[in-house]
């Protein structure tokens, strides 16, 4: 329905305007702890875009998304913690240096991610229902234990870098300019999901999510379908990741907690499986309750568990599904 | 590398596998019958030792105790079914995995609440503490080897249950076709509040018994809970002989890789590198093994559906 389609816009660009309004906002009446949220925001929504293309789209329930926001953070954290210390990443077979830019840092947790999230994929992928879930799960506690025994770059503790990586022409220290730059990367990939969609690769996905069967019977491969969309959906995520540890200049094996990736989950669902901008409302939500009840009580986690069974039994379809009606709703 | 250290290894492979099939087999039990992943089983566990943990404090006695933690546990479990999960069972899995979840945030933080955030602790009963010399003179904690005993003989109990009595007919009934037993005038929703409440005490038994020889905590239950998908996954899920046969699995791998990875990779690398190389792999080890388990048989090993 046009009607239901209008509104989802609307909101849409009301969500945009407020993650604009609220720093500047915060900026002009001085409040630089606001800003942090701000960008704690738009990178958690970049993690829950990623996550909603193989969730949302190819209907993958994939409960290790930590996977690659840890590969990401870690991409961040090796990367810089060489540079920091002025040793190569490797000398063998040629020798890589570490490095303070974001830019490579990005490629690397892009690239990185991606390529865990094609073998993962391919795995995982000859699976499906709950026994994928449990599979993606057992990927995610493979890392985290990786992690916390990989004692070359911090172990449990995890690795501390002292300032945030460069960026030419920004001062990334700043926290306005920093926002900004999540906020950038966060638009541009909202348009390229958005283009995705309406592609004949989205289109294909989608009936390869609803009737696998007609999809093969046409000649596509749905497999082969659901796993580029996991590929992609694993780099976004990735490329988050890599923020997340410049926002706080800190990685851990944290990241790679299983209780993350079902974290993301809640983040798409509570703004809406499969909506554009669901991730971005659930993401914004998540953080402004943390903030708020985490200040109420030291026991917010019972009250987000409470508005989590709540949607789930009650408003399924998300805060977007609430506000904009079902009608583009999939499923 | 003697032959007692390796049967000492042995034996604690075998107790924290029996240990995981208490929380398997109700973790599977319940997605076999309800078709439902129930995250928040590991809270049930966690719910258990409590129980047991306060009982003891104020009896002293262990028995009380694990009675005390079947029974809140069951009672919990059916309370949680009646009120929660018995919306989910239409629903899909991501539903299910998001609801449980949002359960495991409540009991954490209500037991947090209740009890602080503080371990407590509970006391290996006197009659089952201090070491029993096996055959071939090999000194062995009593209380571990009760354990092992314990863990078999709710196997045995519960594979009774489940081919030799009328629940356990129907049990398996719905498991194949629950429209048809409802048809026949078994009253499904009791059956499943039933199912539910037996998977909750299980995990509450499992809970008390561990939580005797760990600290009694919050949190304490995620892990295990994870082990117990591991299990049920490598075994197939639904299938109660396949959660025993994964849980021994992955009880053996665990303890045992711990042991003889690092041993293995000193062999033929730096003593220091082999250690590293060794414990980084053996903490992955059962995670690898049930990829490579489901990489060749997608369903696990003793499973039947997708």
């Amino acid at each position: 329905m046009i009607g239901g389609m209008r509104r989802e816009a609307l909101i849409n660009l009301a969500v945009l305007a407020g993650l604009v309004a609220v720093p500047l906002w915060a900026l002009a009446v001085d409040e630089p702890f606001t800003i942090t949220l701000a960008t704690r925001v738009a990178i958690l929504a970049l993690a829950a875009v990623g996550l909603n293309i193989a969730l949302g789209l190819g209907g993958l329930v994939s409960l290790g998304h930590a996977v690659f926001f840890g590969i990401g953070g870690y991409a961040m954290g090796i990367l810089a913690h060489h540079a920091q210390t002025y040793t190569a990443v490797a000398e063998w077979p040629m020798l890589i240096e570490g490095t303070k830019s974001m830019p490579v840092i990005w490629l690397v947790a892009v690239v990185a991610s991606a390529l865990a999230a094609l073998v993962i994929g391919v795995l995982s992928l000859r699976t499906s229902g709950v026994y994928f879930i449990m599979i993606t799960l057992a990927f995610g506690q493979m890392f985290f234990y990786f992690a916390i025994s990989w004692s070359a770059y911090g172990g449990e503790d995890g690795l501390s870098i002292y300032v945030r990586n460069g960026f030419p022409g920004l001062n990334t220290l700043v926290p306005i300019q920093f926002f900004g730059l999540c906020f950038a990367i966060l638009c541009a990939v909202l348009w390229l999901n958005a283009r995705l969609m309406r592609s004949p690769f989205g289109l294909a996905l989608n009936a390869a999510r609803q009737v696998p069967v007609r999809v093969e019977t046409v000649g596509l491969n749905p497999v082969r379908l659901k796993l580029v969309a996991f590929v992609i959906s694993g780099a976004i995520t990735g490329l988050a990741g890599a923020l997340f540890a410049d926002l706080n200049r800190f990685v851990s094996p944290t990241m790679f907690s299983w209780q993350f990736s079902g974290e993301i989950i809640i983040l798409v669902i509570l703004g809406g499986v499969g909506r554009l901008f669901g991730p971005v409302v659930g993401a914004a939500v998540f953080v402004v309750l943390e903030h708020w009840l985490g200040g109420l009580t030291e026991f917010w986690l019972i009250w987000l568990g409470v508005i989590l069974l709540v949607i789930v039994l009650f408003a399924r379809g998300g805060l977007v599904g609430l506000l904009a009606g079902r009608s583009v709703a999939h499923d | 590398m003697s032959s007692i250290l390796i049967i000492e290894q042995v034996l604690n492979g075998l107790q924290f596998g029996v240990m995981l099939f208490l929380m398997a087999a109700g973790l599977t039990l319940i997605f076999g019958v309800m078709g439902l992943i129930n995250l928040a089983h590991g809270s049930l566990y966690m719910v258990g030792a409590f129980a047991a943990a306060a009982v003891a404090a104020a009896t002293g006695s262990f028995l009380l105790a694990l009675g005390a933690a079947l029974a809140v546990a069951a009672a919990v479990g059916a309370v949680v079914e009646v009120a929660v999960i018995r919306r989910l069972y239409a629903t899909d899995h991501l539903d299910q995995v998001l609801a449980t979840f949002a359960l495991i945030l409540i009991f954490s933080e209500g037991t947090r609440y209740l009890f602080g955030s503080f371990p407590l602790y509970l006391d290996i009963p006197d009659a089952l503490s201090g070491p029993v010399t096996l055959p071939g003179g090999i000194q062995y904690p009593l209380y571990r080897l009760a354990l092992i005993g314990v863990g078999l003989a709710v196997a045995v109990g519960l594979w009774l249950l489940i081919e030799r009595t009328r629940v356990g007919i129907r049990i398996r009934a719905g498991e194949n076709d629950r429209e048809m037993i409802a048809a026949l005038g078994v009253d499904i929703s009791k059956l499943y509040t039933l199912v539910f409440a037996l998977g909750a005490a299980l995990a509450g038994l499992a809970g008390a018994l561990v939580g005797a020889i760990q600290s009694v905590q919050v949190g304490m239950g995620e892990p295990v809970l994870i082990l117990a998908f591991v299990v049920i996954v490598i075994g197939g899920i639904g299938s109660i002989k396949g959660a025993f046969v994964g849980a021994i699995l992955v009880g053996l791998t665990d303890t045992l890789g711990g042991i003889f990875l690092p041993e293995f990779f000193k062999l033929f690398m730096e003593p220091a590198a082999g250690t590293q190389v060794g414990a980084s792999l053996a903490s992955m080890a059962i995670y690898i093994l049930m990829s490579v388990v489901l990489v060749w048989r997608p369903t696990g090993l003793f499973g039947a559906r997708a």
